[in-house]
């Protein structure tokens, strides 16, 4: 059995953009499509935890009561989006289908609504290219249209799965001011899964790393960046080179390999690429603890010792 | 830098690539994937080649290393032109320049082991015709990239996407090349095994005296591993020079786009950045622009730029940049 999400909890306020940040086969991914309660199944199962989205524990509901929350009030983006677009409907077909199911909207109504989505996220000739399929428009021009998509029932929440790392940096750029604005604009709140650690700097109020299917560390984004408390968080920022400062001689990696989740050590399991080590992380795992102020937490029982200076030290 | 002769010279390379007619024989295009591309790499050196996706960067690595035969243009290897050799003169070349895919599991045979991934080449080009000492060789090359002898037991499925890399970097290494192609050799792995194989790539670099092309768009790994880089936009070079001048002092209006788009790891620091957010989309390499690949979606247009092609000249000493404005 694979743990791929284990005992994880985040929280996300209306209007608030918070990133979940981790290495592919963290959880990251899971944990959001859980939301959804679209882990595939048989496979995968939510095991136990609860939901909680206005209230209302999602996994009390049944499936009908959630098709009606998917879409309208929770919206999904992904990745890629000539896999999440049907190929074979036009795009206007794919805009105005969730208006007419959800919100019951006139086929001239949500059409028209539909117009003013792609004008919203930036799609010249809306006319023209609502009678066009998904191969017709560009890679960054799909993205738009998932995220006219997603906020076309006006959710509460949209969960962003690596809404940008398909595309190039200046369409990059470009996405995620548009869906910064428009967030900000709609009051919608934003969950952005990402392995980017600039995408979170720039966009994200508040951000949880996750390493091996938990979270290790949460606080606000300046926080986390100024101070991190977690030796896996710190390694993250430290790995990466940065363009805003002067070339370092040679990257600082972590060492060893991502974890195999299907042979997690019985402690912590950032263990074996740890420099902070002491005996007690091999046996015990180490819960979220607060280790300074405005909600910053981190699972480290060493995370009083985990500074840069150090980890340059350590090294 | 000494007058020695540089060990790749890329001179007007140019690659079309007609696309089929329309279903009743319309009229046929020519994709213009790289459109006049010159550039020199020296021994020992890194050139880091950067632009977007369909920039044509890995179209001038495949030219390179004749996988696509080019449109025209030279591409001068030890001296010799390699878009002049038939087959057979260049199969001892393509032992002298080697590759380094992105994706390392789709570039390595899933039914041999490790240890046979990186033995074939050494027994196909006689390089080490013994079996016991091509055992030995394995080993050391595993060694090398940093895995175990034990690993050239292992399948590629049984490996971490690291540890793939390593070996696709071991299987380059064991034809003892002068120059590597390195072909976004980082961008699919995970950030903090990113760094690993980037020291990796340095170290044996100094060790064995390599030469790399190292294509990317991630414009921070450029900028560390590269000693000059060059700009691509639309099948060109839109600038080139030595690292520190190409992030210091950017001349191309598109280089500049391109460096304010990356998102710095630091919150403080992107709450005061200004933003300068590029409009539009790269246009198709199937019809791109009159005059200059860029001035659709340039800042710092003037009419000049619409209607004539800047020229790649040195506005300073080794600083390249095609831009009349620079």
């Amino acid at each position: 059995m694979v743990r791929a999400v284990d005992d994880v909890s985040w929280d996300i306020a209306e209007g608030e953009t918070v990133a979940l940040v981790g290495e592919s086969g963290c959880g990251k991914s899971v944990s959001a499509l859980s939301v959804m309660r679209l882990v595939p199944s048989p496979g995968g199962r939510i095991v136990s935890g609860k939901i909680v989205f206005k209230g209302r524990n999602l996994l009390d509901l049944s499936e009908e009561e959630m098709r009606r929350v998917r879409g309208r009030e929770i919206a999904m983006i992904f990745q890629e989006p000539m896999t999440s677009l049907n190929p074979v409907l036009t795009v206007g077909r794919q805009l105005t289908e969730g208006l007419e199911i959800h919100l019951g909207m006139s086929s001239a109504d949500a059409r028209r609504r539909a117009m003013e989505l792609m004008a919203m996220v930036g799609i010249p000739d809306t006319a023209r290219r609502l009678s066009q399929y998904p191969h017709q428009f560009s890679g960054g021009m799909r993205q738009r249209i998932m995220i006219a998509m997603a906020l076309s029932c006006q959710p509460s929440l949209v969960l962003a799965d690596e809404p940008t790392t398909a595309l190039d940096v200046t369409i990059q750029a470009q996405i995620l001011e548009l869906m910064k604005d428009l967030s900000r604009r709609l009051g919608v709140a934003m969950l952005i899964i990402t392995h980017n650690l600039g995408v979170v700097a720039r966009y994200a109020d508040r951000v949880n790393v996750m390493y091996a299917g938990r979270i290790i560390e949460r606080g606000t984004a300046r926080e986390i960046y100024a101070n991190p408390r977690h030796p896996y968080t710190l390694g993250l920022l430290r790995s990466v080179p940065r363009l805003d400062e002067p070339r370092r001689e040679r990257l600082a990696p972590i060492d060893g390999q991502p974890p195999d989740l299907t042979r997690l050590p019985p402690g912590c399991a950032f263990v074996p690429r740890c420099a902070f080590r002491v005996d007690r992380c091999l046996e015990q795992a180490p819960a979220l603890r607060p280790v300074a102020a405005d909600g910053h937490v981190a699972a480290c029982w060493e995370a009083d010792r985990v500074t840069r200076q150090t980890a340059e030290a350590s090294r | 830098m000494t007058g020695a002769a540089p060990l790749l010279e890329v001179r007007n390379l140019v690659k079309h690539f007609p696309v089929g007619g329309g279903l009743f024989g319309g009229p046929r295009g020519i994709v213009r994937a790289v459109d006049g591309v010159s550039f020199e790499i020296r021994r020992g050196e890194t050139l880091g080649l950067v632009g977007e996706s369909g920039c044509g960067k890995t179209t001038t690595g495949r030219c390179i290393l004749q996988l696509e035969r080019p449109t025209s243009g030279q591409v001068l290897f030890e001296g010799r032109d390699l878009t002049t050799l038939d087959e057979a003169e260049l199969r001892p070349v393509r032992r002298k320049i080697q590759v380094i895919f992105q994706d390392p599991y789709s570039s390595l045979n899933p039914r041999m082991t490790v240890g046979q991934i990186i033995a074939e080449p050494l027994a196909v080009h006689g390089i080490e015709p013994d079996r016991t000492a091509r055992g030995d060789r394995v080993r050391d090359l595993l060694r090398r990239v940093g895995l175990l002898p034990q690993h050239a037991d292992r399948y590629p499925h049984e490996m971490s996407g690291g540890q793939r890399q390593r070996v696709g970097i071991a299987r380059a290494l064991a034809m003892e090349p002068a120059l590597i192609i390195c072909d976004e050799p980082v961008s699919a792995l995970d950030v903090s095994i990113q760094a690993q194989i980037i020291n990796l790539l340095e170290d044996l670099q100094a060790e064995l005296g390599l030469t790399y092309l190292f294509i990317a768009h991630d414009l921070a790994v450029v900028r560390h591993i590269s000693d000059r880089v060059a700009v691509m936009y639309l099948g060109r070079i839109v600038e080139m020079t030595d690292r520190k001048s190409l992030y210091d002092e950017p001349l191309h209006p598109y280089t500049r786009a391109l460096l304010a788009a990356v998102p710095i790891p630091d919150p403080e620091l992107e709450a005061r950045r200004e933003r300068v957010v590029l409009g539009g989309e790269v246009p198709s390499p199937l019809n791109p622009p009159a005059g200059c690949v860029f001035h659709p979606r340039c800042p710092i247009v003037v009419d000049r730029c619409r209607a004539e092609v800047p020229p790649l000249r040195e506005v300073k000493p080794g600083h390249w940049a095609a831009c009349f404005l620079a």
